[in-house]
């Protein structure tokens, strides 16, 4: 199956934007930034800005499938959107597949798809065949090649036979499917998914997983922001650590492991684990950081400390009172390392340390 | 005809979409019907014998300027709540090209209306279909329906520059019908509205459906509705494409 760009306009030679394609890239950001101004009420108008994104530089190699992680309210849909024109940025330059997003917004809309996660974007009264025909239409899919590539879409997404049901009638997963078969309707050289697993579950995120690393396969460029560490981990080549609306690690996933080297963790099932005792945690000696994630009825507390002090005991000591379940200790993982990298970054006026070979956005 | 196989597509898309919602159906059917029993009402004791089947074509035309008027007006704040506003927009089409469709699928699915009134009026009250000039009326709805739907570009575009459009949505109903003649004739209303409604193209919309109904020369009625109703367009497909420039600066083409 080709799932090249036959729909793309010839390039218009322009300025730097012919100098990203020699190189090979699809995206080039220098210091992107974004504002958000708000006014609220109109007798004694308030208004509010917020600064999303803070200079976010960042290069992404034809045909990479690079990863971009970060917290809620971290700047990852606010970069996108500003790369793939739906915002326009506060101030510095990015260039999508050599061209300017802001100047030339038709050329790059014409080579890229956006998938983003969630129910919404589709016409749910319609068939999938109806939304992927309209949007076959908008995008300038040749008539004569559209039934074929529809075609080919759901067979990719795995929505053959079924291609003619209502859209309010599908899974979550079938609407995130159909988002994709969407977004590469007219073979976009970039694919950018926001967030494309969120509320699938995990049978349809494996499936999910599949499509994306075969579109990478067949040489589309896909930018991919989750959550998740591991589908992170599974199809990225490089990630990017997004925390405050800066990029605070860039590296392949084996390079963003080691910034969670010289740890140790420790696990503990606990019930009741409140702010007061992540902060007497945090306060012992030796413990680099602490969050707790609640799992059905109960929580899970992980302690990352220093490799060479056990800090068990006193962690048990502190939860003394509390009903525990399993305590365990283990390596770090991505995730360990992602939990470093982002809550350093959030600890005031810190400045993160970095291992020597891991490059580093500002 | 690439362009133009893309307006047919995605109006008759629209058109479905609309036509499947309960609730799209109940406005354009039932709110028109109660106009035209109204409209009977008012009209039986008139002496012309054309005046009950005229009563029935104006409250079909109510029917289509309120779903144009609530459509097409609220066609942008529809998609963003939808979630489907990001994706048309990032089309590699101008802005005016991918909100047209849903305007002209609005006016169409309006057009229910106009079938709806005749058949009650027949079926009811024995108003006898015979029109004054058949093939004018039948060219004089479809371009009337065409031209609203690119007056409704022009309502998509200004209504989304304002924070409280849907009451100004509401408050334009009721005068449009008025000042267009479509339910008591131009010539009962006061003197100044005779320049306001000269520049609005449901007016001559609704003169030539009635014309090409009750008796009158259609043609030239209609070509000066299709005339403004190109002005709109243009003006819409300006204003859109400021207002798209505009939420991308200002980050109001998503709710989040």
């Amino acid at each position: 199956m080709v799932l090249g760009g036959p729909y793309a306009q010839p390039v218009r030679g322009r300025g730097t934007g012919v100098r990203s394609r020699e190189a090979g890239l699809a995206i080039e950001a220098k210091g992107l930034r974004r504002v958000y101004r708000n006014r609220t009420g109109w007798l004694r108008p308030r208004r509010t800005q917020v600064e999303a994104v803070r200079g976010v530089d960042l290069t992404v190699r034809r045909g990479e499938l690079f990863g971009l992680l970060g917290p809620n309210g971290a700047g990852k849909t606010t970069t996108i959107k500003m790369l793939n024109t739906l915002l326009v940025p506060t101030a510095g330059t990015a260039r999508v597949c050599g061209f300017d997003v802001v100047g030339d917004t038709m050329q790059v809309r014409r080579r890229i798809g956006y998938v983003f996660g969630g129910d919404r974007g589709l016409y749910d009264r319609l068939t999938a065949l109806d939304n992927l025909r309209y949007f076959a239409e908008l995008y300038g899919v040749p008539h004569r090649d559209q039934r074929r590539r529809i075609g080919e879409l759901l067979e990719l997404v795995g929505l053959t036979g079924r291609e003619r049901e209502r859209v309010e009638g599908y899974s979550r997963g079938m609407r995130q499917r159909l988002h994709i078969a969407r977004g590469l309707l007219h073979s976009p050289e970039l694919l950018f998914l926001d967030e494309p697993s969120i509320g699938v579950d995990p049978v349809g995120a494996r499936e999910l997983r599949r499509t994306v690393a075969n579109l990478a396969a067949t040489g589309t460029t896909v930018l991919l922001t989750t959550h998740y560490m591991a589908e992170a981990d599974e199809l990225c080549s490089r990630i990017a650590v997004i925390a405050d609306g800066r990029i605070r690690a860039l590296g392949t996933p084996a390079e963003l492991r080691r910034y969670a080297e010289g740890r140790r963790v420790v696990e503990v099932e606990a019930y009741g684990v409140d702010d007061g005792h992540l902060a007497a945690i945090r306060r012992l000696p030796g413990v680099r950081d602490c969050a707790v994630e609640e799992r059905g009825a109960g929580q899970v507390l992980t302690v990352q400390s220093d490799t060479g002090r056990d800090v068990q005991p006193e962690v048990l000591r502190v939860l003394s009172g509390l009903r525990l379940g399993r305590v365990s200790t283990r390596e770090p993982t991505l995730e360990d390392a992602y939990v470093a990298i982002v809550s350093e970054s959030s600890a005031p006026s810190s400045t993160v340390d970095l291992p020597e070979t891991v490059g580093v956005a500002p | 005809m690439n362009l133009v196989r893309m307006l047919a597509v995605g109006t008759w898309l629209h058109v479905k979409q609309l036509s499947r919602s309960p609730f799209e159906i109940a406005t354009s059917i039932l709110i028109p019907l109660v106009q035209a029993t109204l409209a009977v009402y008012l009209f039986r004791a008139s002496p012309q014998p054309q005046a009950l089947l005229g009563a029935a074509v104006g409250a079909g035309l109510m029917g289509v300027w309120s779903s144009v008027l609530f459509g097409s007006g609220g066609a942008i704040q529809r998609h963003r709540w939808e979630g489907t506003l990001e994706v048309l927009l990032l089309a590699p089409r101008r802005p005016a090209l991918v909100i047209l469709p849903f305007t002209f699928a609005t006016a169409v699915t309006g057009a229910y209306s106009i079938m709806a009134t005749l058949l009650w009026g027949r079926l009811l009250y024995g108003i006898r279909l015979t029109f004054a000039d058949p093939v004018g009326f039948v060219v004089a709805v479809p371009v009337c329906v065409l031209s609203l739907g690119m007056f409704g570009l022009l309502l998509a575009s200004t209504f989304v520059l304002m924070r409280n459009a849907n009451a100004l949505t509401n408050a334009l109903e009721y005068p449009i019908w008025l000042l267009s003649g479509m339910l008591i004739p131009i010539t009962a209303l006061p003197g100044w509205t005779g320049p306001i409604a000269a520049v609005l193209p449901t007016t001559w919309g609704s003169r030539a459906v009635r014309a090409a109904a009750t008796g009158g020369d259609v043609w030239p009625l209609l070509a000066v509705c299709l005339a403004i109703s190109l002005v709109c367009l243009v003006l819409g497909a300006l204003a859109l494409s400021y207002v798209e420039r505009r939420a991308r600066v200002a980050a109001t083409l998503a709710l989040s």
